[in-house]
């Protein structure tokens, strides 16, 4: 550099330096649940012999988290832009009905999943442009959705289930073969990532949910980018409740529901995703639900009810949440 | 008047008799304003006298209902934020549109990433690498100093933060820079390290500066030309040089009195 510093305050060029443990700090959130995750597992392992080390509970186990990790992702672009999808479950039951349908009417399998995912697509885009066109908070749009999502489910199945259609190589692909949910899940979580912290949506979408005004100044299309998010959960809810359909062999109007997308928003936040936007995880989110696959899964082994469950369940959000805001906040005072 | 026959060759930016009307409210009252290209001008004015509204005008946020508008020399009727941009305008607001949560870098590049080549090209994936280096180097010449680009910018001071919102600008090639009220809320520290950017920013060349400003004393100093407005018009024009706090003062109280006096008729 051969322009003169007029200030004189001299310094070495080490901005580009990164920060001495800078890889730790930038995963320090992912780190810490991590942690968490695996001391669960190694107690639940103690406790419980059979918890980790057998095909079997392996299988069971990512089972329990891959539903609520794959939803989780689409809340967190949400949360990271300041808005939420309450009727996520919802979709789960909606999606794999319009994919029996299309399937019934004659279309080859792969085409009714597309056709599931878009009718997912189109509640994600009502619920999208509602909320920023006609300006209602997110929470009220899909509060909405949610009922009317379920009603329609129930009315269109007529409240009974229908059996899985296509070959059993397809079923096996999404979802019914014991590792294919997981598989999905962290193929969906790299895809995820990448979207997140390596494309100018993801980057836009932190940016608008901290500042949307700014973002706006800045030239950036923050409804666009709102309205994307709201497709993108919906259509991640939808694909989650056709692999659970096929892992469970049965497509059922009363699936998923509002237990897995609080359980969804819940892996969100215990993985670092706060409500308040900005900034968020995907890699958080999926150790969220890694945590919380790993408390239902072990504490089912162990006998324990799902009363206690959901005890343990509220007790940990808190905490998570409570760690998240205040360790935060320290680490900001400390780094100055 | 005087001072706005400074620099008729080198103009950056002119106005002649721009007029806003907001439905029945009259926000710029036919004001005309040049500034010459390196030139620093203070705009002075109490709340409502229609600086913002200017500032809008010449970002191309507001189109002007009258009056007509010299970019570079070319009569322009700036169409929205974008024309304005492509034309080398560029506005630090008041919030400094950033985003807390991300880094110096990421900021400093706000819808203008820089996306990788290679043959994954079409993922359109942002190169981190060459933003970082790219954001090191444009503080670096502009000699604003942080500890690393990869810190949030909620961890920066006020002043930091509006060095950032002002290197930003600056990176995107920007000609003509307008400030909303840069040293607002700002210690004297914090001042002077604004300050000093600006002067460097000065001394390097190639951009010319619209600054709205509230302090009297401050505007004196840093700009080379003071504009006061009062109720949507260009009420005292002068090089800084030529006039003082006291002055002002004294044009100000001046028209409030005779504002109260229409008024109370």
């Amino acid at each position: 550099m051969n322009t003169v510093n007029p200030s004189g305050k001299a310094q070495a060029p080490a901005r580009l330096d990164r920060p001495r443990g800078a890889w730790m700090s930038h995963w320090a959130a992912e780190l810490r649940i991590l942690l968490v995750a695996i001391l669960l597992a190694a107690y639940f392992q103690v406790v419980n012999h059979d918890f980790l080390l057998s095909n079997a509970s392996l299988v069971n186990l990512s089972q329990f988290i891959a539903p609520v990790a794959i939803i989780a992702f689409g809340e967190i672009m949400l949360m990271i832009g300041g808005d939420i999808d309450l009727s996520a479950g919802m979709v789960f039951a909606f999606a794999p009905f319009i994919m029996v349908f299309a399937n019934e009417a004659g279309a080859p399998m792969w085409l009714a999943v597309i056709a599931g995912l878009i009718a997912a697509a189109i509640v994600g885009f009502v619920n999208g442009a509602v909320t920023v066109y006609l300006r209602l908070p997110s929470f009220v749009t899909t509060l909405g959705t949610l009922f009317l999502i379920n009603g329609i489910t129930l009315t269109m199945s007529r409240g009974t289930p229908s059996a899985t259609p296509g070959s059993p190589e397809f079923a096996a692909f999404m979802g019914a073969w014991g590792y294919s949910e997981i598989i999905w899940t962290i193929a969906l979580a790299f895809v995820m990532h990448v979207l997140l912290r390596h494309t100018r949506w993801g980057v836009h979408t932190q940016a608008a949910g901290a500042n949307p005004l700014g973002a706006s100044e800045a030239g950036i299309h923050v409804n666009r980018l709102r309205l994307g998010n709201f497709v993108l959960a919906a259509v991640l809810a939808g694909f989650t409740g056709i692999l659970e359909g096929f892992r469970i062999t049965s497509i059922d109007p009363q699936a998923g529901g509002n237990q897995i997308m609080f359980l969804a928003v819940a892996a969100a936040v215990i993985g670092g995703t706060p409500l308040t936007g900005g900034s968020g995880t995907i890699v958080g989110g999926l150790l969220g639900a890694a945590v919380l696959g790993i408390l239902s899964d072990g504490f089912t082994l162990i006998g324990i009810n799902a009363f206690t469950f959901n005890i343990i369940l509220g007790a940990a959000i808190l905490a998570a949440m409570i760690f998240n805001i205040h360790v935060g906040r320290i680490r900001r005072k400390g780094g100055r | 008047m005087n001072a706005s026959q400074a620099a008729p060759a080198g103009l950056a930016l002119g106005g002649d008799t721009l007029v806003k009307r907001f439905g029945a409210v009259t926000a710029l009252d036919g004001v005309s304003l040049t500034l010459g290209k390196g030139e620093i001008l203070g705009i002075l004015g109490d709340n409502g006298a229609g600086k913002s509204t200017l500032v809008k005008i010449l970002t191309g946020f507001h189109q002007q209902t009258s009056g007509t508008l010299r970019v570079h020399g070319e009569e322009t009727l700036l169409r929205n934020v974008d024309h304005a941009r492509a034309l080398g305008i560029e506005c630090v607001y008041q919030d400094l549109a950033l985003a807390n949560s991300l880094s110096i870098y990421h900021n400093m590049f706000l819808n203008r990433e820089i996306v990788r080549r290679g043959p994954l090209r079409f993922l359109r994936l942002v190169d981190h690498r060459q933003m970082r280096e790219r954001a090191a180097q444009c503080l670096d010449d502009i000699g604003v100093h942080v500890p690393s680009v990869d810190l949030p910018v909620e961890r920066l001071s006020g002043g930091q933060r509006q060095a950032i919102a002002v290197a930003r600008a600056v990176n995107s090639n920007a000609k003509i820079l307008l400030l909303d009220e840069p040293l607002a809320a700002m210690g004297a520290r914090e001042a002077a390290l604004i300050i000093d950017l600006l002067m460097r920013l000065k001394e390097k060349g190639g951009l010319s500066i619209i600054m709205i400003m509230h302090n009297y004393a401050q505007t004196l100093d840093i700009a080379d030309r003071i504009m006061l407005m009062q109720r949507g018009r260009v009420t005292y024009e002068q090089r800084s040089a030529n006039t003082s706090v006291a002055e002002l003062m004294d044009i100000v109280r001046r028209e409030y009195r005779a504002m109260r006096a229409t008024t109370a008729d």
